[in-house]
């Protein structure tokens, strides 16, 4: 077991790891953060991504020790780092242009679009549809998926974090 | 008063925002796999790598002694009240099927199949020990590709005898609803056109994004499972009926459920045995699957050769089809397994005007993943035939191939129209969809484009598919499934509370899993008791909560359990009407009810329903002998199938030096009757036609010969990604339907059924130039590329290559 100490959504965490646990499944079992979703085994889907110190990391590929001494955001923490309103402009424009329907991509996507906005603020459809690629979605066939980034952006509050 | 007196003129129509939204775009959300118990035990599944083998021996020795394991299982350890897997639909009385063990006993019969299972303390412990249980296995002989299958060369289940399950049949001429196909064939072969093709419906993986997950409590005096499904209502039934414990000791609930496609419509092993071990243990037990599992367990989808004959006149004039489908049921016959390809028998026909039609189906089991209902279940298939084979007339007899569609459909003014296949469609306009899609999509400058491209040699060439579908859905009048033989029936249930508070608390057997349910639903009872929006809370998924109910798959809920909604809210009209009438010391006669309000004619006295609620609440000054209470159920039972059309136009560029097939526009004009909330209904016709295209471009379970599922991962099963797919360009026309008060038609599996056609005619419009007859999906650059250079080479028996596994 090996102690690890970080920030998980504004809050300091401390646990004994087993050194192979993987990110994820630190925040899903030991913190409770069951907002972020696990999707396959082969970092394909993008469901589990977070943010680590501000950038997006698919949390099954990465071990929690590596993230000892990071900031962690998950979607249960995004709204908290805008502080315009009780949500992130993102989530809102994912509820705004219905581009979610069972929801379980819906966290990676949101944390994945938020740092493909970040990096590239106003970005045109290709580059979002190429931006989202690791991010699968079975529902929406991603058209309002697009349009959510794409209205997050003319919003011009997608790079506010 | 004045709350309803703001509420909107009318709900239904509004593109309201969901309702559900807000849990799942905070991580507030509660999936299967988010619940933890105190004390919960987790198993990990031993699975058999061999299509097919003999079990010789199990040693669980090493992984009972690992630390943190409880126990581990094998099916000797079992006894009857583990109960057996169901199939609830057997097509024939002869249908020949494997007894489904929750464990077998000494034989697996696919690779992935279940052998023993682990139970320890955590579900990394009980993964780790999964690798320490020693399994030796004989291998047998495997029956994997679906042709030799059906010619018994090796058989899946040796005790049977024969991998043939059942052989379903419909002849127009023997129903009394056409005339006799071989007549047509043979008239068509002397004096007009047959259009005779093989078809090949690939294997598909629904491919939900949550993978399945099962929790079971059995402390307490009331079993509760929870679980990743479609069906928590088939799901309680089945336990019990299976398990011994009586229904009304057992509560199912799907909490949130993160997608199913079909794919959670089943009954499962994983599900049986955490039933089961929980009981045994005292213990809260989880089970959740790696999406690896998923993929070679779960049951997949379509899996059949189709064989058709399409008999016309030299003008055009369609004039029989004949429909010879082998289909692959895998190793076990699923909950509906066999039954999916016969829902498809009733839309080979489509939307056209044909005389004489006969289809069969043979089922055959062989040594693979189950199959069993897919987005569409056996209908992307019948509109996939069809819609190839109209094109391939239209090309044979240089007709343009929606004028050839239009001078064999069904005109708007013939409605109601009984088809060949014995249904009754009850409205459409496929003039007014066909027009509208042609202008959206610019079919005549597309047209002339692809002239250009063509004229100049182009290597990227353009294509244009067409598909103009129908599909029964709404499942499912009752009478029909008996006489099908379907053990169930097809009716919804709805309850009605008017709370005192003046919220109403509905109740409905329809089991959401992303289709918004919850805003819809809300929609409908707001416009029906008029209330507003927000005073609505709409309830599913949970056996103790909505009582009754038979879920949701098959584009039913709306449909269907809509339906029972409004009947529900109708009958507590009917009881309010008395109470307002005592209250407002006024004659029932004279009582209105019109925008929530119940007034007295002629005047302006009046009382919202809200108000008669708080009173029958209260229930201090109601009519006398009254029982207080306006609440209401309803249970519905459509009396025929709901028939949503399409027309539906793709254009593809087709790279013909590399074969890559790349989406230029789509636009999909899809009638599907009054629509509720335009913006869930287009969020579904999205998600059809990236599931639909995706058959056609992009996916397939393929088997080594083996029987070894190599596509077992996203890494391989090629699921598309945003930047595979366009922007869809999806529009309406409105046909109400005439069978439900609300005049809606289902919208769920619409886009898949329809697309998939429209995007291989136009792969093959872009090609046929080359001498291209045919390309199996998915069109991958490979096939194309191989399709484009055999054309070339004068080799047209090249088109099923490489297909069968």
């Amino acid at each position: 077991m090996t102690k690890i100490e970080l920030t998980v959504d504004g809050g300091k965490v401390s646990e004994d790891v087993e050194p192979r646990m993987l990110l994820v499944q630190f925040l899903r079992e030991k913190l409770g953060k069951t907002g972020t979703l696990v999707g396959c085994d082969t970092s394909n889907c993008g469901a589990c991504t977070v943010h680590v110190n501000g950038h997006a990391v698919k949390s099954c590929n990465m071990l929690a020790v590596q993230a000892d001494g990071a900031e962690v955001t998950t979607i249960e923490g995004l709204a908290a780092t805008y502080d315009g309103g009780d949500l992130h402009p993102v989530q809102a424009a994912f509820h705004e242009c219905h581009a979610l329907q069972c929801g379980y991509c819906t966290p990676g996507m949101i944390m994945r679009s938020v740092d493909l906005l970040n990096e590239n603020p106003d970005p045109t459809e290709e580059e979002i549809r190429e931006g989202l690629e690791g991010n699968l979605c079975r529902c929406t066939g991603y058209h309002n998926i697009v349009r959510a980034v794409q209205t997050a952006a003319a919003a011009g509050k997608g790079a506010t974090q | 008063m004045t709350v309803t007196d703001d509420r909107p003129a009318a709900e239904i129509g509004k593109d309201r925002r969901r309702k559900e939204d807000r849990r799942l775009i905070t991580g507030s959300s509660r999936y299967t796999d988010n619940i933890v118990l105190p004390g919960m035990l987790h198993l990990g599944m031993v699975r058999s790598p061999f299509a097919h083998a003999k079990i010789t021996s199990i040693d669980t020795s090493e992984a009972k002694a690992a630390t943190n394991v409880i126990a581990v299982y094998t099916a000797a350890d079992l006894d009857e009240s583990v109960g057996v897997l169901i199939n609830a639909w057997p097509i024939t009385p002869d249908q020949k099927a494997p007894v489904h063990a929750v464990l077998p006993a000494d034989r697996v019969s696919f690779a992935g199949e279940i052998v023993a299972v682990v139970v320890a303390r955590s579900a990394a412990a009980a993964r780790d020990a999964a690798e320490l249980v020693d399994v030796d296995y004989e291998e047998l002989p495997a029956a994997i590709d679906l042709k030799e299958a059906a010619q018994d060369k090796v058989l899946a289940h040796p005790d049977l005898g024969t991998n043939k399950s059942a052989l379903w049949v419909f002849d127009s001429a023997e129903a009394g609803t056409g005339g006799n196909v071989e007549d047509a064939i043979a008239r068509a072969r002397t004096d007009g056109v047959l259009i005779e093709r093989e078809f090949r419906q690939n294997r598909l993986i629904p491919s939900f994004m949550e993978p399945r997950s099962v929790v079971v409590d059995p402390t307490g005096e009331q079993l509760t499972m929870w679980s990743a499904t479609q069906v928590p209502h088939i799901l309680r039934f089945a336990l019990a009926a299976t398990t011994g414990v009586p229904e009304s000791k057992i509560r199912v609930i799907a909490p949130d459920v993160g997608g199913g496609f079909g794919g959670k419509l089943q009954v499962t092993p994983e599900e049986w045995l955490a039933w089961w071990i929980a009981r045994q243990q005292h213990k809260p037990v989880k089970y959740t699957e790696t999406r690896s599992e998923s993929m070679m367990a779960a049951h997949h989808g379509r899996d059949q050769w189709q064989k058709v004959t399409l008999a016309a006149t030299k003008d055009g004039t369609l004039t029989g089809l004949k429909v010879e489908l082998t289909a692959d049921l895998g190793s076990y016959v699923a909950i509906v397994g066999g039954g999916v390809p016969v829902l498809g028998a009733f839309m080979y026909n489509a939307i056209y005007k044909i005389p004489a039609y006969h289809f069969s189906c043979q089922t055959v089991l062989t040594n693979k993943t189950w199959t069993d209902a897919y987005r569409g279940a056996g209908r992307p298939e019948a509109t996939f035939a069809i819609e190839r084979l109209m094109s391939e007339l239209a090309n044979e007899l240089g007709m343009d191939p929606l004028e050839l569609r239009e001078k064999n459909w069904i005109k708007h003014e013939e409605f109601p129209f009984t088809t060949v296949a014995g249904l009754e469609y009850d409205s459409g306009n496929y003039e007014a969809a066909t027009e509208a899609a042609k202008q959206f999509f610019g079919y005549d400058e597309l047209r002339a484009e692809q002239a250009r491209r063509r004229e100049s040699g182009d290597p990227v060439q353009l294509g244009i598919g067409v598909s103009t579908f129908t599909e029964m859905c709404g499942l499912a009048p009752s009478r029909v499934l008996g006489s099908l033989d379907y053990g169930a029936g097809g009716w919804e249930h709805a309850s009605v509370r008017m709370l005192a508070t003046g919220k109403v608390e509905v109740a409905t057997g329809t089991s959401a899993h992303g289709q918004g349910h919850e805003t819809a639903f809300s929609q409908i009872i707001a416009d029906r008791l008029g209330v507003p929006f927000e005073d609505v809370e709409i309830l599913h998924g949970d056996t103790q909560v909505s009582v009754k109910g038979l879920d949701t798959y098959g584009s039913r809920s709306l449909v269907v359990g809509g339906e029972a909604l409004v009947k529900a809210a109708d009958k507590v009209v009917e009881k309010a009407k008395p109470v307002a009438a005592h209250l407002l010391e006024a004659s029932v006669d004279d009582i209105e009810f019109a925008g929530g309000r119940f007034s007295v004619k002629g005047t302006d006295a009046g009382l919202s329903i809200q108000e008669v609620a708080g009173a029958v609440f209260t229930a201090h000054n109601l009519p006398d002998g009254m029982e207080p209470s306006i609440d209401a159920e309803a249970t519905f039972d459509p009396v025929n199938f709901n028939y949503p059309h399409g027309t539906h136009l793709c254009a593809v560029e087709v790279d013909t030096e590399t074969g890559q097939v790349k989406l230029r526009k789509y636009t999909c004009v899809d009638d599907v009757g009054n629509i509720v909330n335009p913006l869930i209904v287009e969020g579904q016709v999205h998600g059809g036609l990236a599931q639909g295209i995706a058959q056609a471009l992009y996916e397939d379970a393929v088997f080594d010969e083996a029987g070894t599922l190599v596509s077992g991962s996203f890494v391989d099963y090629l699921v598309p990604s945003a930047a595979d797919l366009i922007s869809f360009d999806a529009h309406h026309t409105s046909t109400p339907a005439t069978t439900n008060t609300l005049g809606t038609k289902g919208v769920g599996e619409a886009g898949t059924i329809a697309s998939t056609p429209a995007v291989v005619n136009a792969v093959l419009d872009a090609v046929r130039q080359f001498g291209v007859k045919d390309i199996i999906m998915p069109c991958s650059p490979a096939r194309v590329y191989a399709a484009i250079a055999a054309g070339r080479a004068g080799d047209t028996g090249s088109a099923t290559e490489g297909a069968g596994q």
